[in-house]
């Protein structure tokens, strides 16, 4: 009981899991999507974890998942947007319109003409950019509650585009807008390697970058086998999803097909995949995109700043009302492309296309971490998020489960996963 | 005489029918310590926010170095060096200490992206002097003590070179150690000639800590004095009566 003192405190011994400096909680949601795809394809004999039905499952969440990346930043700042489906709807039906009508007939472009596909989809991003503006300047400079500007929105952009297009279904679309769809587009199995040994590269030496940057300034950074293992886990994560898409055979008849369609003859026993959807590809632009904003611009900053303390952020001198309107926008631009890969995929204009989106939306962002009282959020959360629910229809589908349980069971895991959220982070001593 | 560092002339702001400041004039000079005294609705807080950015006033003017400005929002306000430590922190707390110093003035990199290593540095070497225990730099602020959560605002105000400093009751929420660091710091940032308001409840602390104090009640200046030449008494007498203390002399 004498020199306590002169000991010095031995290091704590971190766990495995602590060196790594993992988010748990980001751990604990890919846990559940594993587990659940585990046991659906456990249930359905093995049809799950097909290729043919991850490729399938993929091209599906994209809509949904785009939406949701920018949903993060409207929750984040501690509003919602209840309008996006039908802004979908709406920014649908003017590029149907204008790639099927305006552009060929009226200006002269002729069908399939090479301009009409990216001049189609900048006026459908224009379009929607600006409604998203004008949401954001009643919730700004106006200050009507967004639940209010956007449940009116709901139902003035649904209907907008029901009066656009007389409610008549728009097709075919044009044959480039359409590679945006998930089958008609992919890139084959040999760009598809590419594209994931350039995302492998660039995550890992991000990485290392952001380990370099912190040591110049002699922060403590993490043990090099710890980088090293996260770098294999990214690199096999990523090229494995690549390797299962790109097993996934496109079948002979549809081969066949097309190469009649450029007036060749298929040579007997040939075989290719489809490899990566160009949907999914522009995904992971956006994913990528939208974290770098988040995290690595001032606007990012704002918006966070901003959803954790709407009064310090506008003593800082943000400008949180022109904030809002960016955050709008930018979600009005994200239904727009959304609109691309939904109604390519669909290879129409229809009607009711987007209808409840809204709420997978709001859901998948939820779901995915980001809360309601604001100031939390992340992108890669609210896309697991979309892939989760997905996962869940479709493997329910699958499994045989009646319409209305599917909605019952999705519902009931929205709460749940809210709930389990609260607990973990009361526990974890998180706000 | 030259002119005082900032005039506030006149100054008068109504919310609502009510006068929450009505015709107030004070003035600080540079180097001096001018404390704003007064009950709680007196309006002490509401002046200052015009000089912050936070509030338009109705009427008035405002005098820097002797020139006219017009502040219009907070960003008005730091363009004229002037700094404001409120006395709700006004700290995002979902965001560390570096974030929260450095917010809507963050360091950027060369291709414009925000340089969070470079902002943690800056953030360690200014919490290295003012509070040497302050280590939970890549925490959110939430995950503070209200002491580190202060000395992250009072940072936040003297990093960036202030001239003219507000500081809103920086002592409420602190321990007698924190609060003699507080009285230290504001010793050390007078004797570099920045102008100091400081908004308290504590009449014992502005006559220890102040060179002039100015008491409002009701919205209403009830007067300004040199601390060495009224008693506490005095002091409390014209904030509880509004009562000038040397009418009474006369």
């Amino acid at each position: 009981m004498t020199d306590t003192t002169s000991q010095p405190i031995p290091p704590q011994r971190k766990s495995f899991v602590q060196q790594l400096e993992l988010d748990t909680r980001l751990l604990g949601m890919v846990g559940a999507f594993i587990i659940l795809c585990i046991g659906f394809d456990f249930i359905t004999e093995g049809r799950f974890l097909t290729p043919r039905n991850i490729f399938n499952l993929t091209i599906q969440t994209v809509s949904v998942a785009i939406m949701a990346c920018g949903m993060v930043f409207i929750i984040v700042t501690r509003h919602i947007d209840l309008s996006v489906g039908a802004l979908l709807a709406t920014c649908s039906a003017i590029m149907a319109m204008t790639q099927t009508d305006i552009l060929p007939n009226m200006m002269g472009l002729g069908l399939g003409h090479p301009l009409i596909a990216p001049i189609s989809i900048i006026v459908g991003i224009a379009a929607g950019a600006l409604i998203g503006a004008f949401h954001g300047y009643l919730v700004g400079y106006l200050t009507i509650p967004a639940f209010i500007v956007t449940l009116g929105g709901l139902l003035v952009w649904r209907n907008v585009g029901w009066f656009l297009t007389r409610g008549q279904t728009i097709g075919p679309l044009d044959e480039t807008f359409m590679a945006f769809g998930g089958i008609n587009g992919t890139l084959g199995p040999s760009l598809s390697w590419i594209v994931g040994a350039v995302l492998t590269v660039a995550a890992i030496a991000a990485m290392w970058n952001g380990r370099r940057s912190k040591a110049s300034h002699g922060f403590p950074v993490k043990p090099v086998w710890a980088e090293l293992t996260l770098s294999a886990i990214i690199a096999s994560a990523i090229m494995g999803f690549i390797w299962v898409l790109n097993s996934y055979e496109i079948p002979t008849a549809r081969l066949r097909r097309m190469f009649e369609a450029r007036g060749e003859v298929m040579p007997e026993g040939f075989t290719t995949t489809y490899g990566l959807p160009i949907s999914v590809l522009l995904l992971i632009g956006i994913a990528i995109a939208m974290t770098v904003l988040a995290r690595r611009t001032r606007l990012g900053r704002y918006i966070f700043a901003t959803g954790g303390n709407p009064d310090a952020a506008e003593l800082s001198g943000i400008n949180t009302r022109m904030l809002t309107v960016k955050i709008f926008a930018l979600m009005g631009a994200l239904c727009a492309i959304s609109a691309v890969v939904a109604s390519a995929r669909l290879a129409n204009h229809t009607n009711d296309i987007g209808t409840l989106d809204e709420l997978r939306v709001i859901a998948a962002a939820v779901i995915g971490g980001t809360a309601l009282s604001g100031g939390l959020g992340t992108i890669h959360g609210a896309i697991l998020g979309a892939l989760i629910m997905q996962s869940l229809q479709s493997g329910m589908a699958m499994v045989g489960v009646d319409a209305p349980y599917q909605n019952i069971v999705v519902g009931v895991v929205l709460v749940a996963a809210v709930l389990i959220d609260i607990i973990y982070r009361k526990r974890t001593g998180d706000h | 005489m030259t002119a005082p560092l900032v005039e506030m002339r006149d100054m008068s702001i109504s919310f609502g029918g009510i006068k929450a400041v009505d015709h107030v004039t004070v003035d600080l000079q540079p180097g001096e310590v001018v404390g704003l005294l007064g009950h709680n609705g007196a309006g002490k807080s509401t002046l200052i926010k015009m000089l912050s950015g936070a509030y338009q006033p109705d009427g008035g003017q405002i005098f820097i170095n002797g020139e006219k400005v017009t502040i219009n929002n907070p960003r008005d306000a730091r363009a004229h060096n002037i700094e404001t430590i409120y006395q709700t922190l006004a700290l995002a707390d979902n965001l560390d200490a570096a974030s929260n110093l450095f917010l809507g003035r963050e360091l950027v990199t060369p291709f414009g992206l925000v340089d969070d290593a470079a902002m943690e540095a800056e953030t360690r070497k200014i919490m290295g002097r003012l509070n040497p225990n302050f280590q939970k730099f890549s925490a959110p602020v939430s995950a503070l003590s209200g002491g580190q959560r202060q000395s992250v605002a009072i940072a936040r105000a003297v990093y960036f070179n202030a001239k003219i400093l507000i500081m809103d009751e920086p002592t409420a929420a602190l321990g007698p150690h924190e609060t003699q660091m507080v009285a230290e710091l504001i010793q050390q940032l007078k004797a570099e000639g920045i102008g100091i308001f400081l908004i308290d409840h504590d009449v014992h602390q502005v006559m220890n800590l102040c060179d002039r104090a100015s008491v409002m009640k009701n919205g209403q200046l009830v007067g300004t004095v040199n601390v060495n030449e009224v008693t506490d008494d005095d002091l409390l007498g014209m904030i509880i009566l509004g009562k000038h203390p040397h009418e009474n002399a006369a």
